[in-house]
């Protein structure tokens, strides 16, 4: 018999296997999002791709909102606030970093070259910038709950939009834009029409990578100790602080986490439509995000995914009847929040559900028989 | 002087006009706990309604319209408003009444969506701009030291403070509004002494709806009545709403305080920051911005409004 230390050190796994059952996770977003650009998005056609990058584009942003309203039980409703700010970084420093450095308003193409470097850059700035944002409203939150805290992320997502549309006139020719620094044009983000003439980078590669490790981020968030303590928040605040749990650390860390997912969002939302308008991402789209979360499921992350795809695609299926597209609409949101209240998933994942489970012993069962 | 006195009328009319929009707000809000995101549609409608049934009645042309032309289409959109109200509580809310608050707010964004489009159909008010000035001119009543008091601004402030005196005598004076609230205090134990809560929810929307139908009236007299989704409708019950908030919400009085505390930023600073900042106009401009800035700083220093009274929370 081993002494017992060594016994004990057999047990702990190696450091190289840590680190690569850490990271095998996102190596498979990786490649998921590759093949999403390189297979399935050639496979669909143009108009398809165009809605699986609407999809991903509101997993990230939905899947985000969700770590506030879903797990902590915080009710946001300015995260199209979020986006504005993290889009409005973005922005800023690919269209005039574009010029000022590389001399052209077009994008630069190559696969990892300088334009998507350039890209990936402004897409974490963008993050941390409406982090940081999200750390000035998180903070708040110490203080209020339930509907007061509701009314102050209006309140928030209102002023960014105001102030977005009081901004300077975006320089549009390259002359004008040259001899200018990079700080010097930090106000002149288009003002009331917007910041026009984006690059646009956004291929279905880069906004699956997002949302692809987002998914594996709030997944890895909701089972540890952390996320858990988000959703006793969630459940009873008092409760949750007499068992230990720092809420108003849980709250804020919630908040900047979902406002850092919404700043990159709204980087490749802009670089996807080419545009950023501030009256688009208003009061009506923080409320269409926060549809899809109830309409998934709150706190469920299969449920965001379902949900995203769902309010994404019957819109787009059901444009040729415009009129009544959006009335059918409203109806529909009526009738699942009253015969459906908890969402289509709930709080439970899909591997949750009996009916998955029914699915997968018979599937095994199957499989058993046929080894036989 | 007379420039002082011009704005304090123009703030009173503005803050009349939140508060008729305010009120629906906060009765609902203090019986059901719930923000009632359709009611600024409640408003966009009322203006429709009203837009629609003068012109149907041929008051629309100007010189047209009789002494009574504004009391009968006031009152009728006033009804149908509560009708229309009563029905979306009862179709939509009430079988959510046990649901968490969440689904009842997206049941009520649902309901407004659901308004908005409809109101855009060309069999009900369609997609154009209307006007409805013609109704009632905006004529000069009285002038005193350079004052112009005018219809639009005396019809305002002088209906607002009416219903308010109303809704105040009707809540604190009889027991219909014992039992509202009773009711908001405590929803369960006034259902156990015998009070309908149904039928009080019920009153409340009715009571709430027809305020923010003469809101929506007074407001499309004023300004091009935009189609029912547009974003100025939005931002007007968002505005009426942080006046609810900023008073107090569930509290009367609150919501007149409020309103009053809003229009005054908008219109008054409006008015003196542009003069004082003539450098920088946009100073001026950012009238939204402080009045969403009020609402943040009283719910961080007072979380329970202006006049609220606070809740402790009890395990």
């Amino acid at each position: 018999m081993k002494p017992v230390q060594d016994r004990v050190a057999a047990l702990r796994p190696s450091v190289a296997g840590a680190v690569g059952s850490s990271l095998a996770p996102f190596a498979l977003a990786l490649g998921l999002a590759v093949v999403m650009d390189a297979v399935i998005g050639p496979a669909v056609g143009a108009t398809w791709s165009k809605i699986l990058l609407d999809v991903g584009i509101a997993i990230v942003l939905a899947g985000s909102l969700n770590v506030v309203n879903g797990y902590a039980g915080q009710f946001s409703i300015g995260h199209a606030g979020f986006m504005l700010v993290g889009g409005y970084a973005a922005v800023w420093l690919t269209f005039y970093g574009s010029v000022l450095w590389f001399g052209t308003k077009a994008p630069i193409p190559g696969f990892l070259g300088s334009g998507q470097l350039l890209f990936l850059g402004s897409c974490v700035l963008g993050g941390l910038v409406a982090s940081l944002f999200g750390l000035l409203v998180g903070l708040p939150s110490l203080r209020l709950r339930g509907d007061y805290l509701a009314i102050v992320t209006l309140g928030f997502g209102e002023i960014v939009r105001v102030l977005g549309q009081l901004t300077a006139r975006q320089p549009k020719s390259i002359a004008a834009i040259k001899g200018r620094s990079m700080a010097e044009l930090a106000n002149n983000l288009g003002g009331a029409e917007g910041f026009s003439q984006v690059p646009g980078y956004t291929t279905l590669f880069s906004v699956y990578v997002f949302a692809f490790v987002l998914l594996v981020l709030v997944y890895r968030l909701k089972y540890s100790s952390k996320g858990r303590a988000l959703l006793a928040v969630r459940e009873n605040e008092i409760a949750a602080e007499a068992m230990g749990v720092d809420t108003t650390r849980s709250k804020v860390v919630a908040f900047v986490f979902a406002a850092f997912f919404a700043g990159i969002g709204g980087a490749i939302y802009a670089h996807q439509v080419g545009a950023l308008d501030p009256k688009e991402l208003g009061f009506q789209k923080s409320i269409d995000l926060v549809i899809i979360v109830v309409i998934g499921g709150m706190g469920s992350i299969t449920g965001i995914v379902i949900g995203a795809s769902i309010l994404v695609i019957l819109p787009e299926v059901f444009r040729q009847f415009s009129d009544y597209r959006m009335i059918a609409y409203a109806l529909a949101l009526i009738v699942v929040m009253i015969l459906r209240p908890q969402g289509i998933m709930g709080v439970k994942e899909l591997w949750e559900t009996t009916w998955w489970r029914r699915r997968m012993s018979a599937l095994t069962a199957l499989m058993a028989r046929r080894k036989r | 002087m007379s420039d002082l006195l011009q704005t304090t009328i123009n703030t009173l009319a503005v803050g009349g006009l939140y508060a008729l929009i305010a009120l629906g707000y906060t009765l609902v809000y203090g019986i059901l706990r719930f923000i009632n995101f359709a009611h600024s549609d409640i408003v966009s409608w009322g203006g429709w309604l009203a837009f629609t049934i003068a012109s149907a009645a041929g008051w629309l042309a100007t010189g047209h319209s009789p002494v009574f032309a504004m009391p009968i289409v006031l009152l009728l959109t006033m009804v149908i408003c509560s009708v229309l109200g009563v029905t979306i509580e009862r179709l939509a809310y009430r079988p959510l009444r046990k649901a968490p608050r969440l689904n009842v707010l997206i049941t009520a964004i649902g309901v407004s969506l659901f308004l908005q489009n409809v109101g855009l159909l060309d069999r009900f008010f369609g997609n154009r701009p209307a006007t409805m000035s013609a109704l009632l001119p905006n004529d000069v009543l009285a002038t005193f030291g350079g004052v112009h008091l005018r219809v639009y601004d005396t019809l305002t402030i002088v209906l607002t403070v009416v219903l308010v005196l109303v809704l105040e005598r009707v809540i604190y004076g009889t027991r219909l509004g014992r039992a509202m609230r009773a009711v908001s205090f405590d929803e369960r134990t006034a259902g156990l002494m015998g009070i309908n809560v149904n039928s009080i929810v019920t009153v409340t929307f009715a009571i709430g709806s027809a305020l923010a139908a003469a809101g929506g009236i007074l407001f499309a007299l004023r300004n091009d009545l935009r189609q029912t989704a547009d974003a100025s409708w939005v931002l007007l019950g968002l505005k009426a709403f942080v006046a609810a908030v900023v008073g107090g919400i569930g509290n009367v009085r609150g919501a007149a305080t409020g309103a009053l505390l809003i229009a005054f930023v908008e219109v008054f600073v409006h008015r003196y920051v542009t003069q004082a900042f003539p450098d920088t106009p946009w100073v001026g401009q950012l009238q939204d911005i402080y009045v969403f800035g009020i609402l943040i700083l009283v719910l961080l220093f007072k979380p329970s409004g202006l006049l609220g009274k606070a809740v402790v929370e009890k395990v």
